[in-house]
């Protein structure tokens, strides 16, 4: 067993700084919520989100966003880490279209490899069990 | 002295086009337009703009800009290749990063719909700067044709069943 001492989990208002860093996050108008080791992204819903007017439906985009932010963010708390990783592939199943309400986003890495992570996210609205879109992707870790 | 009035002319594929993006808000919100279109492919352009960049060290556009790009391409392609105005809607999108994209630099998106079905259609496409022989993503997608078969305007606004 290791005895080494781990380095101390960074806070949420760490994580929050990390993630609000990027441009593109504070223009998405993404955030986040740490229980724990338990991450939650959080997407207000906003009229500029939207795809299809009509319904209306948050854009494919939006989601594909929310869970790729979702992955990277969850990857370098994983990995203890302020660089991002990078993305080498990610397939996204769209389940629902996405309603005029906030959505939630989590990711749970299913592999932690020294150089790729493999991962799997899901966003959801109204209740976790009942996912509007999936992720699977895999990243490139980069040496601190 | 009358003259017939001349027979409506149906929409380009371009018109079409041009209408859903500014019919689209997020697509709006991040300056995405139209270069071309032609049967059953598009070619759309993302500005390069700094509060779009998702790595504040690099500079680098965020990977989100660029998936909303290709989803955004793909689906022009389907309405340039359909003969019909039907909704239509993602059921999903596969993208593999070949590089980061260059700072400063617009991107394009390349979307070719290479079969339409009733139901389905099935999208490839490509992001670049200058050339798709030197891509910076690639992107695979199935659409639904005619998502909205059955709801009503506006029947988001109610919570599901």
């Amino acid at each position: 067993m290791s005895t080494e001492p781990q380095a101390a989990a960074p806070t949420e208002a760490e994580v929050r700084a990390r993630l609000h860093s990027a441009p593109f996050a504070m223009f998405f108008g993404v955030d986040l919520e740490l229980r724990g080791d338990e991450l939650t992204l959080v997407l207000p819903y906003r009229e500029d989100l939207v795809g299809n007017v009509m319904l209306p439906a948050l854009h494919g985009g939006v989601l594909g966003a929310l869970l790729e932010i979702t992955a990277l963010t969850t990857v370098s708390l994983r990995q203890r880490q302020t660089h991002l990783p990078k993305t080498i592939d990610i397939t996204i199943d769209y389940l629902r279209s996405g309603r005029p309400v906030p959505t939630y986003a989590r990711a749970k890495v299913t592999r932690l490899g020294r150089r790729i992570a493999s991962v799997r996210a899901e966003a959801w609205q109204f209740e976790r069990a009942d996912p509007i879109a999936a992720l699977h992707g895999h990243f490139l870790l980069t040496p601190e | 002295m009358t003259e017939p009035a001349p027979p409506p002319t149906p929409p380009t594929g371009a018109e079409i086009v041009t209408v859903m993006l500014s019919a689209t808000p997020w697509t709006r919100a991040l300056g995405i337009s139209l270069v071309s279109v032609d049967h059953a492919r598009a070619r759309l352009i993302a500005p390069y703009r700094a509060d779009l960049i998702g790595d504040a060290e690099t500079g680098v556009i965020a990977g989100g800009v660029i998936s909303a790009l290709l989803d955004q391409g793909c689906g022009a392609a389907v309405m340039a290749a359909m003969t019909e105005r039907q909704s239509i809607a993602t059921l999903d999108l596969r993208i593999d990063y070949m590089r980061g994209a260059i700072p400063g630099r617009d991107i394009i998106a390349e979307a070719h719909c290479y079969k339409l079905t009733r139901s389905v259609a099935f999208v490839r496409a490509v992001a670049f700067e200058d050339s798709p022989d030197d891509p910076v993503a690639n992107a695979t997608a199935a659409f639904m044709i005619a998502s909205d078969g059955g709801r009503r305007p506006g029947s988001n606004h109610k919570a599901p069943r």
